[in-house]
């Protein structure tokens, strides 16, 4: 395997705001690799400075072998990039748009026009070709912008919350797009999203990233299997009582977040009614049971000891802050 | 050169399309032209200069109208900064002068065009161009107001986040640069205290350049306009690539 990225206690500061943590990370050629996070983790940052847009503070990271330092031209020619926040120009056509990154990428005429033709094609937007990008919707411009990101043929491809505000057919749609490119061209995909879902579709591999750190990387199996099987939520006005209840030999992990306590173990369907049983013989009260398969969200609890949605309110505070900093 | 061409290629593409900007920018030299001329045409006297204060107007209209569609154009690229376009010219692998450059290019089009569409009106209400030399030399100095003031434009673009401080600009920068020029009288008519301010004004040599070329008449000698107002745009140039190398996103 070709090392396509490699990235060495990569830093960047924004004044007293560690926006990313020395991160240290390789990603092989031909992998789709999920950066996870809840908004404000670092993610687009560290998307930044691999792309060269934003210098790191301390650390280096090379793409294709090339210094992201040394050498930002030689690693623009060979990325492609799909922003968070769009970036077409509303007053060309969508042929306009994708010709005038060809030609800002010096393709070759003849080159140029056949794939645009060809990516055209793939996004299903050829027939849409000479209409003013301000008359399509949120998906169809999602899509161009990924086929205007694929149109120099870039080895690496990172996509940036591609599929943030789309509707879920149409984000299911792009996510088949994105697994066929990925298999057909060969190319590596970086991608960011805080759709845990996604990312456990897709993925082959996932970095968990939070306040600009990575705490945990593997596949999405091997995270999710490292819960130690299923996963039992029991709600109860006593969590203190259930967590003592609980401590038997067959339990996996156990943990207790605000009225629930979440515990792990494998076969977890035949265990429900010795659970029942133990509590009710301590006479601790039971809300609710619910047994489910481990997901990345519960990947990300087990972390974090929040879940995303927690995360991100106490993110917001910080933004905030950030954005008052770098006002003024 | 095919970079510059690209985003040359871009801004002319918009510009065909925005109809109403063609239009919208046309229109206030156009009003000035008309009323300010048709209305003083009689009350003014201009001595030694033929006595018809349209024909006098016109140079400042026509550079009036390449000044303001330039410096317009270079301010662009503050929408694309919110609109995210910027980004996309920013992470191709081109360099940054390529990318002022066009814009420039692009800009200054523009502005010529638009500041041709008032001399073409202009041959209707009274200017005569008796010869292809002098035309061409209000195209140079026309050219020349359209490289300073849009190079200008993309130097306060690459500082300014968003339009809120353009109003700002537009009255206190653009408004007296234009006001102070000579555009609308001649400068020797005004009292001695005030000339060595037109004298600064650098739009003043733009004016004066292209009115030697329409009407053969000047009270600044051609050469010397052509010379402050060629170091001007030469100098906004490099002021507008230094300050855009710093542009971040």
């Amino acid at each position: 395997m070709t090392v396509a990225l490699h990235i060495q206690n990569l830093t960047r500061r924004f004044n007293d705001l560690v926006a990313v943590d020395n991160i240290s990370f390789d990603i092989d050629q031909g992998e789709i690799f999920g950066l996870l996070g809840p908004n404000g983790a670092g993610k687009t940052t560290t998307l930044s400075m691999l792309a060269t847009m934003l210098n790191p503070t301390s650390g280096s990271a090379t793409v294709n072998g090339i210094d992201i330092g040394q050498d930002p031209d030689g690693v623009r020619k060979s990325i492609g990039i799909v922003f968070q926040d769009q970036s077409l120009d509303e007053e060309l056509t969508a042929w306009e748009n994708m010709d005038f990154h060809g030609r800002l990428y010096r393709i070759p005429a003849e080159i140029r026009k056949q794939r645009i033709t060809e990516l055209l094609q793939l996004v299903e937007l050829y027939d849409r070709r000479d209409d003013i990008v301000k008359t399509f919707s949120g998906g169809m411009r999602r899509r161009l912008e990924i086929a205007r990101g694929l149109l120099h043929h870039p080895s690496v491809l990172f996509l940036d919350e591609p599929t943030l505000g789309l509707d879920p057919q149409t984000r299911n749609h792009l996510w088949t797009y994105i697994a066929t490119l990925a298999k057909e061209k060969g190319i590596t995909i970086i991608l960011t999203t805080h759709y845990m879902d996604e990312a456990d579709r897709l993925c082959n591999r996932v970095a968990i990233i939070d306040h600009g750190r990575i705490i945990a990387m593997d596949t999405p199996e091997n995270l999710k299997d490292g819960l130690g099987g299923d996963l039992v939520t029991i709600k109860s006005p006593n969590p203190a009582g259930v967590a003592e209840a609980l401590k038997e030999p067959w339990v996996a992990r156990l943990e207790t977040h605000n009225d629930e306590v979440v515990v792990s173990l494998k076969n977890a369907d035949q265990f429900v009614s010795t659970i029942v049983t133990v509590l009710n013989s301590r006479q601790v009260p039971i809300t609710s049971i619910s047994i489910h398969k481990p997901t990345l969200e519960d990947v990300f609890l087990s972390f974090t000891g929040k879940t995303i949605r927690e995360q991100e309110a106490d993110h917001k505070e910080t933004m905030r802050t950030f954005q008052r900093m770098r006002r003024h | 050169m095919d970079i510059i061409y690209t985003i040359w290629l871009r801004n002319m593409k918009r510009y065909i399309r925005s109809k109403s900007r063609i239009i919208g920018s046309i229109s206030m030299p156009l009003f000035f032209l008309l009323f300010l001329g048709f209305g003083l045409n009689s009350v003014v006297q201009l001595p030694g200069m033929g006595g018809n204060y349209i024909v006098f107007l016109v140079p400042g209209m026509v550079a009036m109208s390449v000044m303001f569609t330039s410096v317009f154009s270079g301010i662009q690229i503050i929408w694309d900064k919110q609109f995210g376009f910027l980004k996309e010219t920013l992470v191709a692998p081109v360099s940054r002068l390529e990318i002022m450059l066009g814009q420039t290019a692009g800009g200054a089009t523009t502005a010529v065009l638009q500041g041709f569409m008032i001399l073409v009106i202009s041959l209707f209400i009274g200017l005569h161009v008796s010869d292809v030399a002098g035309f061409l030399i209000a195209l140079l100095f026309m050219v020349l107001i359209g490289i300073s003031f849009t190079a200008f434009g993309i130097a306060i673009a690459s500082r300014m986040d968003d339009m809120t401080g353009f109003q700002l600009i537009m009255n206190f920068v653009i408004f007296p640069i234009f006001g102070l020029s000579g555009a609308l009288f001649p400068i020797s008519s005004l009292p001695p205290w005030i000339a060595p301010v037109i004298l600064v004004d650098p739009l003043t040599y733009g004016v004066e350049g292209i009115r030697y070329g329409l009407t053969g008449v000047s009270q600044i000698n051609p050469v010397v306009c052509c010379a402050v107002i060629g170091g001007f745009a030469l100098a906004m140039t490099v002021a507008g690539a230094y300050l855009f190398r710093k542009i971040t996103i």
